[in-house]
């Protein structure tokens, strides 16, 4: 994975160093909180409803098992003993102290870590697919890409002040485990004619309260332009970009606004005037950076394990885990483990300062001491022998991170809502928690196959509930929470946003609201159907119909 | 006109506190002083707003309450404040 060099250390010890005094002078009342605020946000750090909250850039949700080690003290040191994962693939701590910050970002900095543009109208953390170097349909690994373009957007002077966030996805596959679509600019790697590599760039794809998906931008982009055209595109936006209405402020509305023909036309133009050649990718500056994400070492292994396959035999409920949590590695004998951060009846993407040390242990033992963080909020060992699935599971069972849902109905997207959002406007998580102990047992009697919950606690909508295969929104109606559930979204190659079914449910009625449309899904699905696909096929009615109408 | 309280952010940590009688932060709703009567509200809150000026709090703004019929408690009428009062309606893993 990737080492800081020189730069990299000099500038987050510099930013700390800066913070530092910052946070004194505002201690000191030499700064308004107004002149305050915009510095605390450049380096993550917010203030919630009950704390200031820190939120932790993971680039690309890649995280060596001591930099794990570094979150958990951070946890056990300043916060309550957990942290949150989010869908960005960063981690957020719900209770830190002013005073407490320049100390911990001190501790972030001597593990390579750091919390700037994590915030702030700036180009934020750059995410890809968690099984990035591990996928067997993957064009090329996507993480240098995703490190390139960390490198370029990183206090880029001309990016610190945007019309509004911007976000980056990267994928190497055909199969999108990135959300790519919904992200301001979507990078797609792909080969040209001569099968040479290159990207698709997608743009103006975006959530909140306008969804939108990215659409085509270029078709082929040789790699050695990557940098220039995405400089061209961030410098449309940055002049073009609507500053009078925050509301519209995304590139999406930009795009939507000019159509996708005449930005092109905007975006050409400008690539064609740039002729800075620091922003040409050279083979020496790429192999560079992909020496930082060389495979590792590897055993050579047979395809298939008799162990593996004895164990599951044995074992129902290991057999189980394996069916859900095991994802296809490109190497022989080995497996990739999603571990779910979503224990029945638990909050989504907590992690305690004891779990993360014990995860960074199993990272060391099992996976080449690399953990990943996808942006579902759950954690990847992407390296595991399959002959040694059954001592991980044991392992990860006792520390209860064996839940076996992995893209199951269980396996629910959740933001922090009101429980600690100062944006939210309802709550997200207890609404989670007991769709997640109604629906697993509904799950184990009828199979009801891959199917996502997004739950998002106001229209920022960061739990992506529009491309939840089930989405479900919190908005306060008349004094009290009120969820609103759209059907059929997708964040996957088969993109889509999904669509209201009627009007909203208190959060009394919303989980029996869910369990209703899923056993109209059960009626309703064909063999080996997902409910995706049967939304799809049979469209709202029959759904509308079961919630709406009196018997 | 309803009872309504003050209440703000502590600088240093971002705790949630409620202005008490005596024009003290306290971090129990409990303590908070409450007034249905428009003038002393904004005399609460004008010493609020000195105190943020002082660096003590961040933003503070008052907040409706209603009193609980038997234990005579304290509680915010809005679902947000009743969460800042009480703290997350959830525990951790």
């Amino acid at each position: 994975m990737y080492a800081y060099d020189t730069l990299d250390q000099t500038f987050v010890e510099q930013r700390t160093a800066q913070f530092r005094e910052q946070v004194r002078r505002r201690l000191a009342n030499e700064l308004s909180e107004d002149e305050f605020k915009p510095l605390r946000l450049r380096n993550g750090l917010y203030l919630q409803l009950h704390a200031y909250m820190l939120r932790v850039a993971i680039p690309y949700g890649l995280l060596s098992a001591d930099q794990l080690r570094a979150l958990a003290r951070i946890a056990r040191r300043y916060d309550r003993g957990y942290g949150h994962f989010t869908t960005r693939q960063n981690i957020q701590f719900n209770w830190i102290r002013l005073e407490d910050a320049p100390d911990i970002l001190n501790d972030l900095a001597a593990a390579e870590m750091h919390a700037v543009q994590t915030s702030g109208n700036c180009i934020r953390n750059i995410t890809t697919d968690q099984f990035a170097g591990v996928a067997a349909d993957e064009i090329d690994d996507p993480r240098p890409w995703a490190e390139i373009i960390r490198q370029w957007s990183t206090n880029h002077p001309e990016f610190s002040f945007l019309p509004r966030k911007f976000k980056v996805a990267v994928t190497g596959s055909a199969s999108d485990r990135s959300a790519m679509r919904v992200h301001d600019i979507g990078v797609r790697l792909t080969r040209g004619i001569d099968g040479e590599i290159g990207f698709e760039i997608w743009v103006g794809g975006g959530l909140g309260r306008t969804p939108m998906i990215a659409q085509l931008l270029r078709g082929f982009l040789p790699k050695e332009h990557l940098l220039g055209y995405l400089e061209a595109i961030l410098r449309v936006y940055n002049v073009e970009g609507r500053r009078d209405n925050l509301y519209k402020s995304r590139i999406k509305i930009l795009v939507s606004a000019l159509g996708i023909e005449k930005f092109r036309e905007l975006v050409e133009a400008e690539w064609n005037q740039i002729t800075d050649p620091g922003l040409q990718l050279g083979d020496a500056e790429i192999s560079r950076v992909r020496a930082h994400f060389r495979p590792p070492q590897y055993a050579d292994l047979p395809g298939r394990s008799p162990e593996f396959e004895a164990k599951r035999l044995e074992d129902a409920a290991f057999a189980r885990w394996a069916k859900a949590n095991l994802f296809p590695h490109e190497r022989p004998g080995y497996a990739a483990v999603t571990i779910s951060l979503k224990p029945i009846g638990g909050v989504p993407g907590d992690l305690t300062a004891a779990q993360m040390e014990a995860v960074a242990s199993l990272a060391d033992a099992y996976s080449f001491s690399e953990i990943r963080v996808t942006h579902r909020q759950n954690l990847v060992l992407a390296h595991v022998p399959q002959h040694r699935l059954y001592d991980l599971w044991r392992a990860l069972d006792a520390l209860d991170l064996a839940t076996p849902n992995l893209s199951r109905v269980t396996d629910i997207i959740a933001c922090p809502g009101l429980d600690y959002c100062g944006l939210a406007t309802a709550r997200s998580i207890p609404i989670a928690q007991r769709l997640s102990e109604r629906l697993a047992a509904l799950d184990e009697q009828y199979d009801l196959d891959q199917l996502t919950i997004n739950i998002s606690g106001c229209v920022n909508s960061c739990s992506h509930h529009h491309v939840g295969h089930i989405g479900i929104l919190g908005l306060e109606k008349g004094g009290a929470e009120s969820y609103q559930i759209t059907l059929g979204g997708s964040s996957a190659e088969d993109v889509a946003v999904g669509r209201i079914v009627g009007p909203g449910f208190g959060a009394v009625d919303v989980v029996d609201a869910v369990e209703t449309i899923l056993i109209t899904y059960l009626g309703q699905r064909e063999d080996g159907e997902r409910f995706l696909d049967t939304v799809r096929r049979v469209g709202q009615d029959p759904f509308r119909d079961a919630l709406y109408k009196q018997p | 006109m309803p009872k309504r309280v003050i209440t703000a952010n502590r600088l240093v940590d971002g705790a949630v506190v409620w202005r008490d009688g005596a024009g003290r932060w306290r971090e129990e709703i409990d303590h908070a002083a409450a007034s249905d009567d428009d003038e002393t509200v904004a005399r609460m809150l004008a010493g609020a707003r000195t105190d943020e000026a002082a660096g003590v709090v961040i933003g503070p703004y008052e907040v409706e309450v209603e009193q609980a019929a038997v234990s005579r408690k304290l509680l915010p009428t809005h679902l947000r404040e009743r969460i800042r009062a009480g703290g997350p309606t959830v525990v951790p893993n």
